[in-house]
């Protein structure tokens, strides 16, 4: 039988003005197991907890109730005073008197007579409370950064300003990501490169960080502080020791018909490449698919090219193991296909263009050397016609529901640019909506329509018809003006909407990490805590977590690193106690609990039990309690109610029903 | 006199609420004195997943009139997944004790967020009412429960 004392507080008048403090005293001193019962007039102030430590001390209490605030407010607080006097912490419980009783009746009967059912709930629970330990586990102080893109380097340059190691795993040949391939950024117009590249220098020659690029995370096990990963280090088929970055190879290999990805596959690459000037590393890598020697065995011109002998065709694929902490993931977007919408003609014509291939054409280093041109007869176009949400705000399923972000702005950055370099240019832009929230992002759009004289109308393209003359006859609605438009152009730009990275279904997977319906990660909490996952020890930075722009990425992408930081800073961590446990003789190896499980903290062992003399070996539920969150989803499902959860139990919960109904 | 004007009908009512969200939407309610009907007790649970049929079953046989499961809105789920396996066990639940014949409003899941004190209170404000229009329950109570 537990020794129980019950404190209730006054709080000031917030409690004592509508429930009668006494009466509950006096009430729950009759329930089984209380020794002791008093009120206060604060319990949380120093005076109050200092009554409840000598109550433990003088009475030997093995439990109490404290009858006050939300255990949301001051939960802590008594579980700190009871781990002072000597009591286990877990051996509190609250009974809510204030938000749901005093605050919300007026009645001073109708509300004592419920604090005193309340109080006698959290009596019956701490009647059938066992003292819980929390669990330590180690904390492995590096981190995994999974992207390279400017998310994932902003990530890990601020982890490894910190002073831990962090490796950053890139699917492609270079780091940069998706900005390395935008020409202007908005709303300062500042080149993309000229802001990027001194990012990616300082992350490769970083002493602690480490890049695996053309390497993908091929498994994923273990949990919070103690993460053990598999990174494929895919073959690049040149030494990155020997190799002197001079290019000669890509200019010798005779295999150059090969879609530029950089650009969008605007132009063409060699097969061995280095994806674009400023790559880092600054190594070709040999694409086996369409390498003439890998093909058919003949070739090697650039193995006889390279001087430094660093051409490697038997290079294999290799897996690297490493132990980390923390995990950040910063897989960034892609652009949605568009062959859904044939309405645009986006596959008939090659001046339809979406505005990602725009950057690239606008960009010195892309296929037109930045000279704003028509890809199908190479002249200059004189009418541009922007087309806003292809594929956002959309209501059926070929495109998203949500919004881009980012597209109003950028084609806002387009239409100024196209204006300022080529003023005899006329530049249309259908809208829905313009949305510009973002510091100095409203001005920079009135500035295109005000001072660069871009015609913003608001309605949508129903279709665009590519012409025998070569030009695009654009089949579009004026909402405020409520009429019909024909426009003829001679390109048509496409903000097409973006989507999380094809791969990051496949990653959420392997961290156990949850997504959305739009395949974005979730975060823990949408407004409390936005760069955690809800499975601990992942954060998220960058476009994998929601549509956001530049600055907010990094702004992202340091809070998750700041999160990482705090993870790591510490050297064992205290887990919940609160978790699943199964009881080895009703276990029946089911795995229906496995099966609920969010976290994947339940696992099976082989055990030898000892069932009533019956010596045998069983197979049975093992919860790891640093990954068990605790939620008990696992405890309903149970068949055979092996499956309990510590805090919370059955017969706990069970008891309050009885309390309650009593 | 009847037995009606002796015993005034209180309804007990047991109403389990996750921790994450519908607990701190009842502490929302609770600081922004929103009232309810005192006859409303609630129950804190990690997760509206952590409800077991049987603690409602429990509460029908010890006499309660009515029992109210809340958690997180579908998708905001702190575990992720929990409610929608709460959502599904409370179907099959209420269905079933529709089957034997306990009022389908005895029972009700609602998902109310941290932020909605305004639901918590006018959802518990609508299921007392609801509780007192169908009177005591009788159907599942164990009679030797009672004091």
């Amino acid at each position: 039988m537990q020794r129980i004392g019950v404190f209730v507080c006054h709080c000031g008048t917030n409690i004592a003005a509508t429930v009668d403090v006494k009466k509950v005293v006096e009430m729950a001193a009759k329930e089984p197991g209380v020794v002791h019962a008093e009120d206060y007039q604060y319990m949380c102030s120093e005076a109050g907890q200092a009554k409840i430590i000598n109550a433990i001390h003088e009475k030997n209490l093995t439990g109490i109730v404290v009858c006050s605030c939300s255990p949301r407010m001051h939960e802590a607080t008594f579980r700190k005073a009871a781990q002072k006097a000597g009591l286990n912490p877990y051996m509190v419980e609250i009974a809510n008197i204030r938000e749901h009783c005093s605050w919300i009746h007026k009645d001073m009967e109708e509300a004592t007579l419920k604090a005193v059912i309340l109080a006698r709930a959290a009596i019956a629970k701490v009647n059938l409370d066992a003292p819980l330990q929390p669990g330590e586990s180690l904390v492995t102080k590096r981190a995994l950064v999974i992207g390279g893109g400017i998310a994932g380097i902003q990530s890990a340059l601020d982890i490894a300003e910190a002073g831990y190691e962090v490796d950053i795993v890139e699917k492609l040949p270079s780091i940069g990501g998706r900005m390395s391939q935008l020409d202007k950024t908005f709303p300062t117009l500042d080149c993309s490169a000229c802001i990027l590249t001194p990012k990616m220098v300082e992350a490769a020659a970083h002493e602690k960080i480490n890049i695996y690029t053309y390497s993908e995370v091929e498994k994923v096990s273990g949990f919070v502080g103690d993460f053990t990963v598999d990174i494929r280090k895919k073959a690049r088929s040149v030494d990155m020791d020997k190799c002197t970055g001079c290019g000669v190879c890509s200019s010798k290999c005779p295999s150059k018909k090969n879609p530029n990805e950089f650009n969008r596959g605007l132009n063409n690459r060699s097969a061995i490449y280095i994806p674009f000037a400023q790559a880092i590393p600054n190594v070709p890598v040999i694409d086996r698919e369409n390498c003439i020697k890998f093909k058919t065995g003949k070739c090697g011109a650039c193995s006889k090219a390279c001087a430094a002998g660093a051409i490697d065709y038997e290079q294999k694929d290799e897996i690297i193991t490493q132990k980390y902490g923390a995990i950040v993931v910063a897989t960034g977007f892609d652009v949605i296909p568009l062959d859904k919408y044939d309405e645009y003609a986006y596959s008939q014509s090659k001046d339809v263009i979406t505005s990602l291939e725009l950057e690239r054409i606008m960009n010195a280093a892309g296929p037109t050397k930045g000279h704003l041109e028509r890809l199908s007869d190479g002249k200059a176009p004189k009418n541009i016609v922007f087309v806003q949400c292809v594929g956002s705000r959309c209501s059926d399923e070929r495109g998203k529901s949500y919004c881009s972000k980012i597209c109003c702005m950028y084609t806002a950055k387009h239409a100024m640019l196209i204006r300022d370099k080529y003023p005899d240019t006329n530049v249309t832009v259908f809208y829905i909506d313009v949305r510009t929230p973002g510091k100095n992002f409203d001005e920079f759009y009135r500035r295109a329509v005000e001072d660069y004289g871009v015609n913003y109308i608001k309605g949508q393209v129903g279709k665009v018809i590519p012409q025998p003359d070569g030009t695009l006859m654009v089949q579009a609605s004026d909402l405020l003006e409520n009429k019909q438009i024909l426009m003829e152009a001679d390109m048509v730009v496409l903000a097409a909407a973006i989507e999380p990275n094809k791969d990051v279904r496949k990653i959420a997977t392997m961290l156990t990490a949850s997504i959305d319906t739009n395949n974005f990660l979730t975060e823990a909490h949408a407004k409390l805590r936005p760069v955690e996952s809800p499975t601990a020890g992942i954060f998220l930075s960058g476009v994998c977590q929601g549509p956001k722009d530049i600055p907010e990425t990094v702004a992202q992408a340091g809070a998750a690193a700041v999160k990482a930081i705090g993870l790591l800073a510490k050297d064992k961590l205290t887990t919940n106690p609160c978790t699943a446990h199964s009881d080895e003789l009703l276990c029946n190896g089911c795995s229906q609990c496995a099966n609920v499980c969010p976290y994947g903290a339940i696992s099976y062992e082989e055990k030898q039990v000892n069932d009533h003399g019956i010596r045998e070996t069983r197979r049975i539920a093992v919860v790891n309690n640093a990954l068990c969150q605790g939620c008990g989803a696992c405890t309903v499902t149970c068949p055979s109610g092996a499956m309990d959860l510590q805090g919370f139990s059955n017969r706990q919960i069970l008891a309050e029903v009885d309390a309650i109904c009593r | 006199m009847s037995i009606e004007a002796k015993e005034e009908f209180r309804p007990k009512i047991v109403a389990f609420c996750c921790n994450w969200c519908s607990y701190a939407g009842a502490d929302l309610a609770g600081s922004s004195r929103l009232s309810y009907p005192a006859d409303v007790k609630i129950i804190r649970v990690p997760c509206s997943c952590r409800v077991n049929p049987m603690f409602i079953l429990r509460a029908f046989e010890k006499g309660a009139d009515g029992v109210i499961m809340c958690g997180c809105h579908p998708g905001d789920c702190h575990y992720t997944t929990g409610n929608y396996y709460a959502r599904r066990r409370m179907t099959l639940l209420f269905s079933m004790l529709d089957f034997i014949g306990v009022e389908n409003g005895r029972t009700r899941v609602e998902w109310v967020s941290a932020a909605e004190g305004v639901k918590f209170s006018q959802t518990m404000n609508e299921f007392v009412e609801k509780i007192y229009s169908l009177g005591k329950n009788v159907r599942l109570e164990d009679l030797r429960c009672r004091n």
